[in-house]
């Protein structure tokens, strides 16, 4: 059950802490986040809104390794993050994370079975195993037909999936997306919704994900609300679910 | 090797630009080949010169003859074990431009000072049987299509006349970098026909019992003839070769310089083409990263990339001296060893190398250090 009161006994699969996240623009000082709490249990589909500047994607980094958080603790299946060193950090990503991002950020020069092979690459899985991972994963997504597509060859949704599969290839702990649809047209951000939502519901996946679009938010099973760096409102269960 | 194919990828990102690199590296690795051969066709009279062998000429100068009869004091030195000599000829073939050095050699001792010229017994004995015999190298031979029993009419330039040979021997060279361009008759035949010099050489050349002793040696024997009309200079034979060699300059030093340009130029072509492919890719090194890449692991990518291109450029521009160089000398007997070594394609493939590495050095730190989060926001 998600919870943004710091209220929770800790025994979620996604626990923060009091986090700050402060930036420095010349000699001033700006918060992005303050004291922001929040816990996330596994299989849940959180959905992040707010106006621009109010520290979603600060808070994905976070939560994704990317960034460290001035004060605060984060907490990812009893592990702490927030200490670890930049090495370990990178390793933990690799193992936990699965990153969707807003403009897929797939690699040109490799084809789609490829792109979703890169981070199997960095276990010890054997070809035959990391063909078969692969193949599933594009499998999931609907693109087992277009594995061999190079990114230019595949429209922005088809990109978009791949993305996803290259996410999930490795079966991560969560996936975090940032704005996952905000490059595409409504129906293939409807497809692409679609398939986060089937990751929820069918492989029992925690989702965080980062909109601007209340219809998307609209899937997941919490919205919660950013404004000036602070958790201020959520909403239960969204309405297409 | 897993990550084979995301280098090979990466290469062929920019093909043009991949190929122009590659380009550059193979040129200036061509020149490298080729300025090679010619500090070692230079130098190399220096290198293949007998530890153990002693040049003595005249002190006056190389043009100097000394008499004959030096050859039996010089036998009966203590520490020599073989003497040999020969004159200069300097006769033209057909053409003036047709140069190879043609030397008047003393038959009895030639083979025993110069054990590295093989040639087969029976040619050997129907050179020495014939009084207008010629013994050729392997490459002068090739390069003029002669064959034995060929007759070879030299007119001299120092001595006059037409001089017409037989073709009796073709030498080789134990070694590939040995001199095989050479051109050898009796000493005797000169001696009977020339009407001046008659009964002095152009140089001794011995072979000594213990090369420790070489130098001490050289002083007894310049010693031995001091005070005379013919006095000598001896040195060892690589001296000699050393000597030979600085009096065309300093070959060695403007040859590093053309070559230290060229790399240099070459570092600076290959660091921006890595430091552009680099920056084009920022993105891409901070989802690699942001999917639990290493930072070790980015700047090791571009790194190999850099040594990729470096080493196929480079073995393609050395292979290319290399088969110039197969054509030999290009000059018309100026250069006879026109040899590019193994060795030195070695070295060229490894100075390419090292350019890739420290043209790569720097695009690959800015990578590593790139931070995801930054990146990310660029995109």
């Amino acid at each position: 059950m998600v919870r943004i009161d710091g209220s929770g006994n800790g025994e979620c699969l996604i626990c923060v802490r009091d986090l700050d996240k402060k930036y420095l623009r010349g000699s001033e000082e700006i918060d992005v986040l303050q004291g922001l709490n929040l816990e996330v249990s596994e299989g849940e589909f959180v959905a992040f809104m707010g106006p621009s500047g109010s520290g979603k994607t600060t808070l994905l980094n976070l939560l994704g390794g990317l960034d460290v958080p001035t004060a605060g603790t984060i907490t990812v299946a009893g592990e702490s993050i927030t200490r670890m060193s930049a090495e370990r950090l990178t390793a933990w990503r690799a193992r936990h994370v699965g990153f969707v991002f807003q403009m897929y950020n797939l690699i040109p020069v490799l084809n789609a079975f490829e792109n979703v092979e890169l981070p199997l690459l960095l276990t010890s899985l054997s070809k035959a195993e990391r063909r078969e991972h692969v193949e599933t994963a594009l499998a999931v997504v609907g693109l087992s037909h277009r594995m061999r597509h190079y990114p230019r060859q595949l429209s922005g949704g088809e990109e978009q999936r791949v993305g996803i599969a290259r996410a999930i290839v490795s079966d991560p702990t969560f996936l975090l997306c940032d704005e996952p649809t905000g490059d595409l047209d409504r129906k293939s951000a409807d497809e692409v919704m679609d398939i986060i939502t089937s990751l929820v519901d069918d492989y029992g996946k925690t989702v965080l994900l980062v909109t601007h679009d209340p219809m998307v938010a609209e899937c997941a099973q919490v919205v919660l609300h950013l404004e000036k760096g602070v958790l201020v409102e959520s909403a239960r269960v969204g309405s297409k679910r | 090797m897993k990550f084979r194919r995301l280098v090979i990828a990466n290469l062929f990102r920019k093909k043009v630009r991949t190929l122009l690199t590659l380009g550059s590296f193979a040129v200036a690795l061509f020149l490298f080949g080729l300025l090679f051969v010619v500090r070692g066709a230079f130098s190399q009279g220096v290198e293949v010169a007998g530890a153990d062998r002693l040049v003595i000429i005249n002190r006056v100068s190389l043009i100097q003859p000394l008499p004959l009869a030096y050859r039996d004091r010089l036998q009966r030195t203590p520490g020599v074990k073989v003497v040999t000599f020969a004159s200069w000829f300097g006769g033209v073939y057909q053409d003036e431009r047709n140069f190879f050095p043609q030397m008047a050699i003393d038959v009895a001792n030639q083979r025993a000072v110069y054990p590295e010229f093989v040639i087969p017994d029976d040619q050997w004995k129907a050179f020495v049987a014939d009084r207008e015999g010629a013994a050729a190298g392997e490459s002068l031979a090739k390069r003029f299509n002669w064959k034995v029993g060929d007759r070879i009419p030299i007119k001299g330039t120092i001595y006059g006349g037409t001089w017409d040979f037989n073709l009796r021997a073709i030498y080789h060279g134990k070694r590939p970098q040995d001199d095989t361009s050479q051109f050898w008759f009796h000493w005797k035949l000169l001696d009977e026909r020339a009407s001046f010099y008659k009964g002095f050489v152009g140089w001794y050349v011995l072979r000594v019992e213990n090369p420790d002793d070489a130098v001490p040696l050289a002083k007894a024997i310049d010693a031995q003839f001091a005070n005379s009309p013919w006095e000598t200079k001896t040195e060892t034979e690589k001296a000699f070769a050393a000597s030979w060699v600085k009096q065309m300059g300093n070959i060695e030093f403007l040859i590093l310089t053309i070559g230290g340009v060229v790399f240099f130029t070459l570092l600076l072509v290959t660091g921006n083409t890595m430091a552009i492919s680099v920056r084009e890719r920022t993105g891409e090194f901070a989802v690699l990263k942001a999917l639990g890449y290493a930072d070790r692991f980015v700047l090791g990518l571009v790194i190999v990339e850099s040594l990729v291109i470096a080493f196929i450029g480079g073995g393609v521009g050395v292979c290319l001296a290399k088969v110039y160089t197969l054509g030999g000398d290009p000059t018309g007997g100026m250069l006879p060893y026109f040899y590019l070594t193994p060795t030195a394609m070695l070295y060229g493939v490894g100075i390419a190398l090292l350019v890739g590495v420290v043209s790569g050095i720097l695009p690959a730190y800015s990578a590593m250090r790139l931070r995801v989060v930054d990146a990310l926001r660029r995109v």
